[in-house]
């Protein structure tokens, strides 16, 4: 054992959950040299390791960490508003042991050094497992292919073009065909830019305000489009934000096709809808915009019958001078790492989702996804794992807000279900006090 | 005539807000009790001594964003006819570019000590929030395509008026509804007060979900103005003149221009109506907005009694008062 390596750890006495092999049981977890030893009733039975700190879970649920599939941080180019040192605390905090990150940085994360940047910085810095996205086309601006065999050869876990969509269809067409020569995952945010062209959810509720509309159709169109492509080139493909039921029941038909395709949400439409807006609140301004009720039944729906694969936090960090303006000015993001589980627990509270499919959604699904080996408690995995009791009430409050920004939805909102210990690598990051 | 209008019912109604962001969230007696102290302000603007001293010694800063000559001046009459130290600030989009944030320009305001902000800005609910960070009262002058609340009162006073009521008459809200803050507050208040309200548009100038916002909707004007008691016409902005929303001006003008023609399917002794500045032969013929049943200059009138009346309730409710 190296010098540095932590000391042995076992969580004792927890109710064990493991989506990748749908348990949920009392039991323990064995953690040794950064690797899950046993988990599971099995593991209750067993000894512990030499010099093994045994943590008593007190019935609360040990699980794997969560993977946040959609993270954006300030870093390079916006440090004041996150850094990845920054966010990983939050992550950490909020029960996240591994952050997908965004490419919209400034530079936009489109050269296999920049890549490497981000690795380095990650390994020096961050306090949870970093995997860098890399830009699906140079610069973001939908037109010139990124590297792609160099940039997944430097670290990049997957390609996106961030919050903007390819617009242009024949590009999208080789990018798509050319990712599959890699076996490259292609995660798009799907929004036709011209037809959004608006800056809430289009509908009366838009009218009365007086604000200009982004129609549903803007997001079930670029998706439709996308799916005849990912049919005609064979790729593999994740639709990282959908806000509509349409946009389900299109996941849906993609599906039944046997399409390689998987489907995200963001946490927020999950738990906000547009009228949360109230008197122009620019925290709850996003891209997609909020939708109405329906729509966020539609897809809790999907999470729970799996049509959905991954939640995520879109986590966004704004600052003041992004955020404070008028709504049709202000920028759009909405911070989330802290609070992706506790708010994802409401859907379970609400007795809507199954817990097991729920935490499925944050920690197995997206490992799959990108092919990682978290995200389980498997014999031999990287120990990535958190302990969280489900019914622990608290209260959002500005003030303890990790992030360096600030830009919460859920400032002091209720929650029940607080992270309590979070294990990266068998390595303890975060201890609630 | 005036006499039998201008009851004195709602004259003394408190006016319970710090602010006027909208019509929306009013009462309808609050909003007769504003009709009803415009009433009055009419009088006493028509005397040759103009004057009232309710606001002598309180400051009101017109901040405009956006420009109008036509709503600020009627603001700045109205505050000093009142008594008050009024200031125009045009603030110009070069501040805005270089980086002043609205919340910079409202921590400076708030070192001036103004009593009463009167707002105009390009952006719906810019007034809202400039309102949550300022320690004054705020009028909304037009808030992007959101509210325009005093330019629906002063419709509101100038059809009591000449119909005597509201309640039960036919309004036909026509143009450009989907970018009017205008037909938005009127839509609210005439809904608030019992009228039948229409709006008269081609489809792609109304607002998504408009026949749920308490209107009738027409797309053929002549079907729009059957029957209607008064008819008001909106401005329609130059850049959505040509190709983005309607083919051409010609066209626009063809099956949405107010004439003689369109206006007969109106009520014999119906009333136009418009907020200006007018675009004529655009959305109105010169000849009937310069025409009998024409109430547009009275409108301005109008206009400048209402604002007095809403400076005078948010002043009733000013510290020290």
């Amino acid at each position: 054992m190296a010098a540095d390596a932590p000391k042995p750890l076992v969580l004792s006495n927890a109710r064990v959950i493991d989506p990748a092999r749908g348990l949920d049981a009392p039991g323990s977890v064995i953690i040794a040299d950064g690797t899950i030893l046993a988990a599971g009733p099995e593991a209750a039975n067993q000894g512990t390791p030499y010099g093994a700190e045994v943590y008593d879970c007190k019935g609360a649920i040990a699980c794997p960490g969560l993977i946040d599939l959609c993270v954006s941080v300030g870093e390079p180019g916006a440090e004041h508003r996150e850094t990845l040192a920054s966010a990983s605390k939050a992550a950490a905090a909020g029960g996240v042991t591994t952050i997908c990150t965004m490419p919209d940085t400034d530079p936009v994360i489109d050269d296999p050094a920049l890549v490497d940047f981000i690795l380095r910085r990650a390994r020096d810095t961050a306090i949870v497992n970093v995997l860098p996205l890399a830009a699906l086309t140079k610069g973001l601006e939908g037109k010139e292919m990124a590297e792609i065999g160099l940039l997944q050869e430097a670290g990049a876990a997957a390609f996106t073009n961030g919050n903007r969509s390819v617009k242009n269809a024949q590009v999208m067409r080789r990018m798509m065909t050319y990712a599959r020569d890699f076996g490259a995952l292609v995660i798009h945010h799907t929004e036709d830019p011209d037809l959004a062209g608006g800056v809430m959810n289009a509908g009366l509720n838009a009218s009365w305000k007086g604000l200009s509309g982004v129609p549903r159709e803007a997001e079930i169109i670029m998706l439709e489009r996308d799916l005849r492509l990912v049919g005609m080139s064979k790729s593999k493909y994740h639709a990282n934000l959908i806000s509509t039921s349409d946009s389900a029941d299109v996941i849906r038909l993609g599906k039944s096709r046997g399409l390689d395709i998987t489907a995200g949400v963001s946490i927020n439409h999950l738990t906000h809808n547009e009228n949360d807006i109230g008197a122009y609140r620019t925290f709850f301004k996003m891209s997609p915009p909020l939708r109405d009720e329906d729509d966020r039944q539609a897809m809790i729906a999907a999470v729970a019958d799996g049509t959905i694969d991954i939640i995520c936090s879109n986590h966004d960090p704004q600052d003041v001078e992004t955020k404070r303006h008028p709504w049709a000015e202000a920028e759009d993001g909405a911070i989330g790492l802290e609070t992706l589980l506790a708010a994802a627990l409401r859907l379970h509270h609400s007795g809507q989702v199954d817990l097991v499919t729920l935490l499925g959604a944050m920690t197995s699904r997206p490992a799959d996804r990108l092919g990682l080996e978290t995200g389980r408690l498997s014999k031999g995995a990287p120990a990535d794992v958190i302990v969280f009791d489900p019914d622990r009430p608290w209260v959002l409050e500005k003030s303890a807000i990790r992030s360096r920004s600030k830009n919460s939805p859920f400032e002091d909102a209720r929650f029940s279900g607080r992270t309590l210990r979070t294990v990266v690598s068998g390595k303890t990051v975060f201890e609630y006090a | 005539m005036i006499s039998m209008t201008a009851t004195d019912t709602h004259r003394d109604t408190p006016y319970p807000h710090r602010h006027l962001l909208g019509i929306e969230g009013l009462h309808p007696h609050e909003i007769l009790g504003l009709l009803d102290r415009a009433e009055e302000a009419v009088e006493v603007s028509r005397q040759v001594h103009k004057r009232k001293l309710v606001l002598q010694g309180r400051t009101q800063i017109n901040l405009f964003f956006e420009n109008s000559t036509r709503t600020q001046s009627s603001f700045e009459l109205a505050g000093k006819r009142l008594g008050a130290d009024v200031m125009n600030m045009a603030v110009s989009q070069s501040s805005v570019k270089k980086g002043e944030t609205l919340i910079d320009t409202a921590a400076t305001l708030n070192a001036m000590h103004p009593d009463l902000l009167v707002v105009r800005h390009h952006a719906a609910g810019a007034v809202h929030l400039l309102a949550r960070k300022v320690g004054c009262s705020v009028v909304n002058a037009g808030d992007g395509p959101h509210e325009h609340p005093t330019q629906a009162l002063l419709d509101a006073l100038t059809i009591r008026r000449h119909k005597g009521k509201i309640a039960r008459l036919t309004v036909a809200i026509c143009g450009d509804i989907a970018h009017s803050r205008v037909a938005r507050s009127n839509i609210i208040l005439l809904n608030a007060l019992g009228a039948r309200v229409r709006v008269v548009a081609p489809s792609t100038l109304l607002p998504s979900g408009i026949a749920k916002m308490g209107v009738e909707v027409f797309t053929d004007m002549r079907e729009g103005l059957k029957g209607a008691d008064i008819v008001m016409m909106l401005r329609l902005q130059r850049e959505r003149m040509s190709g983005a929303f309607i083919p051409s001006v010609r066209e626009y003008y063809r099956y949405y221009g107010l004439d003689a023609e369109k206006l007969a399917y109106a009520r014999e002794d119906a009333l136009v109506m418009h907020p200006g500045p007018m675009n004529r032969g655009v959305e109105i013929d010169a000849s009937i907005a310069d025409g009998a049943q024409s109430l547009i200059r009275e409108q301005v009138e109008m206009g400048v009694a209402v604002r007095m009346a809403v400076l005078e309730a948010l002043a009733a409710n000013l510290p020290n008062n």
